[in-house]
């Protein structure tokens, strides 16, 4: 067989993989590689810091559902990555991450730019490799992506040393992987959907709550047949957002810290919990024991360590949720005890009485006068954008903020950074998204705190025709932390006043951007018109009431009913 | 409650570290650890003792799992098995207590591998419990050292 390059074998895996835009940054121990690409017709976005990269690949990922590359140089090429990698691994996003490595004779040498990349991101990868054979290049890449997008989602990384990259390789034909190790149960067990479906039939008041795991598996149809079937509300977790639609009147929106009160209340008093790819993280469940206390808990998760690691459940049905959800419905349908109708009827007190909690306490908050409230902007943002936009976020009360009043009503709308809390990962995010959806309306809602974590993308931004919408909520404080400060630590503002902050309609201009300024409230609109209307990249900076807080707000280790309303 | 965990993982650079590196990164604790290759040298097999409810190991189990490296899992104390571990220990053997360092050893089955004018090196194989007792009723005479290996297992075969 004729042998090739390990950077022509490294660019014809991407393309096998249906690959055509990455994101990186070169260097020395990468430079063979990037001569090759210069060839190849595969997009290279050149971001201004790696960790931009990782960050827009995994938009990319999220936006698109196929997996994202990455593409960075040794040492600290690296591990400027690493907050990226670590922030797709918490919320399951399918990247593979390709860095640079000294050649191999150097490695352990402390050599220059080297760093133990395998070694940092072991924890923080769902596998990484050190190829260290050139003859395992090509099955090692093939494999990486194999693993990235399939089971429980996740980022894999290869090192790659340069000497590996500049050797002669063979390629072979591309067979289906299969890995003594590794596979993942896709399938429910049918005895266990129909001990879960029993249960759903019997239970009076039941909740479905669901996760990031819908929308990785492409589940939100099944999930929405089931939840009208079984006319049972939904509450959805931060991931989840997007899974059932928010404007549907089964929705109970977002539940846990920052949840709606209905959302809390019905998952306190339910008699049954349907968990779908959710899995009961701290921020979600409060105080563990007093957690949906009443009932009984069917857990679908394809990752056999989310079952019962938090809160022990009573059947647990491993499976991608897509499947599941289909074995439940299709169980459903074909059984004889079931009657929509008659289960409409049943859970109708239920569902009367989710309404009452929701009228009781409607996400809400107060009017200033003049003053610009930020649920107000996102209010305004989601009406002129109908519902359909792009949502990245950065992380904080801006990110609180857009999953509780924008209506998401599609999946993969909401970008954001769940389980690690990234800040900075919304504008590169965005950029991401951007770029696999040029027709789409991306808007990144930040913090002036957050914003400027990666504001140097807005150079990438820029230079790739990425014209995505920058919406500050600007309020010279790191708002989530001093909200905190605020409720628990006596208003002792320890270190989150934004004493200078750069004038972003300055900062706009100086990055070739369109910069639109709303300091009171009849200026938002037209702002977010104006923002919408131009073809250019974006920042809105809206002054918004300095202390404003988000509510509802369960404490830290308070259980979720004890929550603080405006 | 004690657990012995038997895993099998590839023998690939890392794949020990990947294990260990779970332990540490989640809380979970390790008391002994033993690893070498099996009949096939693509093989590690790696003994774990750890201690947890069962919640725990079963998490721990999962997680072990989960890692790709890892072939197989298996909490061998669910079942019959049998247990192993070595031990090392230099006791002080002076004209006055060569003799009954000699007995005891005898009486567990040991013996002596390494000799000074001062001191016996013993080696004595056994389960935990075996060698507790065996460092019980040498430590009034004097042990300067110990070295063991941790335990090894494995399940016993089905009688039919």
């Amino acid at each position: 067989m004729s042998k090739i390059t390990g950077s022509q074998a490294i660019i014809k895996c991407l393309q096998e993989e249906g690959i055509d835009t990455i994101f990186g940054f070169p260097g020395g121990a990468v430079i063979d590689l990037y001569d090759e690409l210069m060839d190849s017709d595969i997009r290279h976005i050149l971001v201004r810091h790696e960790q931009g990269a990782v960050h827009a690949a995994d938009g990319y990922a999220r936006a698109t559902g196929k997996v994202g590359v990455a593409l960075l140089t040794s040492g600290p090429g690296a591990t400027n990555g690493v907050t990226g990698i670590a922030t797709a691994y918490l919320d399951s996003i399918p990247l593979v991450v390709l860095t640079g490595q000294v050649p191999r004779a150097l490695i352990g040498n402390d050599a220059f730019q080297e760093v133990d990349i395998v070694g940092i991101t072991r924890p923080c990868t769902k596998h990484n490799y050190l190829v260290k054979d050139p003859a395992e290049l090509v099955s090692t890449i093939r494999e990486a992506f194999y693993l990235a997008a399939s089971g429980r989602p996740g980022p894999v990384l290869i090192d790659l040393p340069k000497d590996v990259i500049a050797s002669m390789v063979s390629f072979p034909e591309k067979k289906p992987i299969k890995m003594q190790t590794y596979q993942p149960n896709l399938e429910p067990h049918p005895g266990q959907i129909e001990k879960a479906c029993k249960a759903f039939l019997k239970a009076k008041r039941p909740v479905l709550y669901i996760g990031g795991g819908v929308i990785l598996s492409n589940a939100n149809k099944e999930l929405t047949e089931l939840a009208e079937k079984m006319s049972t509300p939904v509450t959805m977790t931060l991931m989840g957002l997007g899974g059932f639609p928010g404007t549907n009147p089964l929705s109970l929106g977002m539940l846990g810290m920052h949840g709606s009160y209905a959302s809390n209340m019905a998952v306190a008093k339910s008699d049954l919990l349907i968990a779908v790819g959710a899995r009961f993280d701290d921020r979600v469940t409060g105080r563990l024991d007093a957690f949906a206390p009443h009932a009984e808990i069917i857990h679908i998760d394809i990752d056999p360590t989310s079952i019962s690691k938090n809160v022990s459940v009573d059947i647990p049905i491993v499976a991608d949720c897509k499947h599941a959800l289909l074995a439940m419905n299709s169980w459903l349908d074909n059984a004889k005890a079931f009657d929509a109708g008659a289960v409409a009827d049943r859970h109708r007190p239920w569902l009367d009485q989710v309404k009452e909690w929701d009228d009781k306490h409607p996400l809400t908050y107060r009017e200033e006068g003049d003053i610009i409230k930020p649920q107000y902007v996102i209010e305004v943002l989601n009406k002129l954008t109908g519902g359909d936009a792009i949502i990245t976020t950065e992380v904080g009360q801006n990110q609180m903020w857009a999953a509780q009043f924008y209506k998401f009503n599609h999946p993969r709308r909401l970008l954001t950074s769940g389980g690690l809390g990234t800040m900075g990962y919304g504008l590169p995010a965005a950029i991401g998204a951007k770029l696999a959806f040029p027709d789409a309306t991306v808007i990144d809602i930040a913090g002036d705190g957050s914003i400027q974590m990666n504001i140097q993308e807005l150079a990438t931004a820029r230079q790739w025709g990425a014209p995505v919408k920058v919406a500050i909520l600007n309020n010279n404080y790191l708002g989530m932390v001093r909200q905190w400060q605020e409720l628990f630590y006596n208003k002792r503002y320890s270190a989150t006043v934004m004493e200078v902050t750069p004038d972003f309609i300055e900062l706009a201009r100086a990055y070739g951007a369109v910069g639109l300024r709303a300091k009171t409230k009849d200026e938002v609109e037209p702002v977010i018109k104006e923002a919408l209307a131009t073809d250019n990249l974006v920042i809105m900076d809206f002054a918004i009431s300095r202390e404003e807080g988000v509510f509802p707000m369960v404490p830290a280790g308070k259980a979720t009913t004890e929550m603080l309303l405006v | 409650m004690k657990h012995t965990l038997s895993v099998l993982l590839q023998n690939k650079p890392g794949a020990l570290s990947r294990v260990t590196g779970l332990f540490s990164g989640r809380g979970f604790n390790i008391e002994s650890l033993c690893v070498a290759e099996t009949l096939d040298p693509k093989v590690s097999c790696l003994t774990l003792v750890t201690r947890g409810d069962n919640a725990i190991v079963e998490q721990i189990t999962k997680q072990l799992h989960k890692l790709i490296d890892v072939i197989k899992v298996t909490d061998i104390t669910e079942g019959e098995f049998v247990e192993r571990e070595m031990v090392l220990i230099r006791v002080k053997a002076e004209a006055n207590t060569r003799a009954e360092v000699l007995r005891v050893i005898d009486i567990f089955r040991g013996k002596v591998v390494d000799v000074s004018p001062t001191s016996y090196a013993v080696e004595i194989t056994g389960s935990e419990s075996k060698i507790k007792a065996v460092i019980d009723i040498l430590r009034p005479i004097g042990i300067k050292e110990i070295i063991r290996t941790g335990t090894i297992a494995m399940p016993r075969a089905p009688k039919k």
